[in-house]
């Protein structure tokens, strides 16, 4: 941006005079404050919203650092993964095992958040890392349903393993979030009000989410985030210009894994409690759902779908008693339970996404944007 | 000898579902080559409806079996033409993903029908035995195998020898050069999945006899023909057969046998051991016993 006078700039927000500008994250002055505006407001609110509304809203940001993992491997690098809830259990147990109080049977070591948040996120893409090969040996559908294989043998041992994760049905309590004495789950006073334990977290969660998305983005903008998008489009073309397919392959699961495992990290905290049965197909579901609606092979995508998937059910509650034919409670009278509401329009939005916008929502406000800036002519 | 047979035959009984259930894959599957992730819906919908017709309405077993089976047909047609067909030309991996929003969708419908209960189908067969020499089998284990085997060899007839068949072979090879043929593409796409539907429904069935009865939740059944058809072949339906029959007494046998000699692999093991012949499958063969190799052009 520097080498343009500021003359010349003033009114024309595209001219870019080297490769650096163009690329930019913030290539736009608008892109720049409207980033500024989101950051801002969604910083403000533990100071607005009441707990429960702040658990959305954590959720939602933890949502959004597991899509984002989600969309570098499925999105960029066009590699479709069922087993990211399996990514997201392994990230969860270390935390837990590492972080969490032991009870019982089950273990923990009560260390600081400083280690386990780091391990919760490298033991996953270790992991990844060792998967890649066997994932890189099939494409498209088989890679679907071998990483669908790999979910259901993961909740198997899962399930097994007592001392890690309290068994099938019985669960255990995530790591504790106390950074070097501080704990982030707990009540304080900033700038006058007292804030939620939730609202507390939500801070910490929000500032991982504003780290791991522009990672994510700079990492996407890189050579690997070039060859992630040549290995989806064509991969013999791919290759025959040089780009390792193992090697790229190998970044997107392990990448994607790290992703996972903190995300999986912080969604039992904001859950409080973790059962093996949550790792399963649906969860992957979830996500998948998450990076289809918000829009693949982007990071603001995922951010949008989180909040889509997290809130569409909420606003559907909220709204399904002024439904005739919805009964609020699980066997009451009416056609259909909030429940059963929830999951049918979660699935109708997916098949709806695909075939009317297969941007999602990010090809959405795309639609929307460009309308704007050609105002009032048509193109 | 007391464990190992009666063991086999148990599991040749389930494989035989297996192997239904692959079929409706590979029926949809060679169509439109889009793996149908809806496919436990439309099972447990099809176990619904049998056990509509036959307890709710009172038709005969047989009778209410078969209208059963033509109404999952009529549902998997209406979701071909309402989901799938708008994505024609797209990339399958769209495809793929809608069908699991259709799961989604189908499965709550399902959800809606079932509720809380352990539907019956109302089946002949029940707990009964028959003695085989010094081995008593269940009934049903036989039933299933009959009904299911005999119904793969009536759609691999209907695909080899019919007209319709043929029509359904040369849309999977090439779909323009089909259409240049006079076949209608489109209502071989809808016919594919009213056939899948109705076997999908006919397996549901199986798996409701005996002593199971069929719960909402028991529709994730329907994905252990996934290590199936990858071990079979995505697109063969001997292999499917075959496929279907190895795992499922795979199952079985280590259903008796891992609780005794390998107790450190833990409970209920038995349920993963397809998805481990999934993977090790992939590795080793990943285009199946008789799947046609994905040939790569540049």
């Amino acid at each position: 941006m520097s080498s343009t006078p500021r003359t010349l700039r003033r009114g024309r927000p595209e001219l870019y005079s080297d490769y650096a500008a163009d690329q930019a994250i913030w290539n736009t002055p608008t892109k720049r404050w409207a980033t500024l505006l989101v950051v801002l407001a969604a910083a403000t609110l533990p100071w607005f919203l009441n707990r429960d509304l702040m658990g959305l809203a954590t959720l939602v940001a933890v949502y959004a650092i597991s899509g984002i993992g989600l969309n570098l491997v499925s999105g960029y690098a066009g590699q479709i993964s069922l087993g990211h809830a399996l990514f997201m259990g392994i990230g969860a147990y270390t935390s837990a095992l590492l972080g969490g109080s032991p009870s019982g049977d089950i273990r923990g070591f009560e260390l600081d958040l400083l280690i386990w948040l780091p391990m919760a996120g490298l033991v996953p893409a270790v992991i990844g890392w060792l998967i890649a090969p066997i994932a890189a040996r099939v494409r498209g559908l088989y890679l679907a349903i071998l990483t669908l294989g790999l979910l259901f043998v993961g909740e198997h041992v899962f399930k097994e393993a007592k001392w890690l994760t309290g068994g099938s049905g019985l669960g255990r309590k995530p790591a504790d979030p106390t950074i070097l004495g501080f704990e982030l789950y707990a009540r304080r006073t900033v700038l006058g009000t007292e804030l939620e334990a939730i609202g507390v977290f939500y801070l910490f969660t929000l500032f991982l989410l504003i780290v791991l998305a522009l990672l994510a983005r700079n990492v996407a903008r890189s050579r690997h985030g070039r060859a992630f998008s040549a290995v989806r489009d064509r991969d013999i073309a791919a290759e025959v210009m040089g780009v390792p397919l193992l090697r790229t392959k190998r970044l997107a699961f392990t990448l994607s894994s790290f992703y996972a495992g903190i995300g999986g990290a912080l969604l039992i905290i904001v859950l409080g409690f973790t059962t093996p049965e949550r790792w399963n197909l649906l969860l992957s579901v979830d996500f998948l759902a998450v990076v289809l609606i918000g829009g693949a092979a982007t990071i603001t995508g995922p951010i949008i779908g989180a909040g889509f998937v997290v809130l569409m059910p909420r606003v559907i509650e909220t709204f399904a008693g002024s439904l005739p034919f919805v009964s609020s409670t699980v066997g009451g009278s009416g056609i259909l339970n909030v429940f059963q509401l929830q999951r049918l329009l979660f699935g109708a939005m997916i098949i709806l996404f695909l075939v009317l916008e297969p941007r999602g929502l990010f090809g959405v406000y795309i639609r929307i944007r460009n309308y704007f800036k050609a105002w009032p002519f048509s193109y | 000898m007391e464990v190992l047979l009666p063991s086999l035959v148990r599991g040749l009984g389930i494989g035989s579902t297996y192997a239904l259930l692959a079929v409706s894959f590979v029926v949809i599957y060679r169509a439109t080559e889009v793996v149908n992730f809806a496919q436990p819906a439309l099972m447990i919908l099809g176990a619904y409806f049998t056990s509509f017709f036959v307890i709710v309405v009172g038709l005969p077993f047989p009778v209410g079996v078969v209208v059963a089976m033509i109404t999952m047909a009529a549902v998997g047609a209406l979701t071909e033409r309402v989901a799938m067909r708008p994505l024609v030309g797209q990339p399958v991996f769209s495809a793929a993903m809608v069908t699991v929003g259709v799961l989604i969708v189908l499965t709550m419908v399902a959800n809606r029908l079932i509720g809380p209960d352990i539907l019956t189908v109302g089946d002949p067969w029940g707990l009964e035995r028959v003695e085989i020499g010094s081995v008593s089998i269940f009934q049903v284990d036989l039933a299933k195998m009959v009904i299911a085997l005999g119904a793969i060899a009536v759609v691999g007839v209907v695909l080899k020898r019919s007209r319709i068949g043929l029509a359904m072979r040369a849309t999977s090879l090439d779909q323009e050069t089909a259409l240049a043929q006079g076949v209608n593409v489109g209502r071989m796409f809808s016919l594919a999945w009213a056939l899948s539907a109705a076997l999908a429904a006919l397996a549901g069935m199986l798996i409701g006899t005996g002593a199971g009865g069929v719960e909402a939740t028991t529709a994730l059944v329907a994905l252990k023909a996934l290590p199936v058809i990858i071990l079979g072949g995505i697109d063969s339906i001997q292999g499917a057969v075959i496929a279907g029959l190895f795992v499922g007494v795979a199952e079985s046998l280590t259903r008796s046998y891992q609780p005794e000699y390998a107790p450190w692999l833990g409970t209920s093991f038995d349920v993963v051991v397809p998805y481990l012949i999934l993977i090790v499958s992939l590795m080793v063969r990943p285009y199946g016993l008789f799947g046609t190799p994905e040939v790569q052009r540049v």
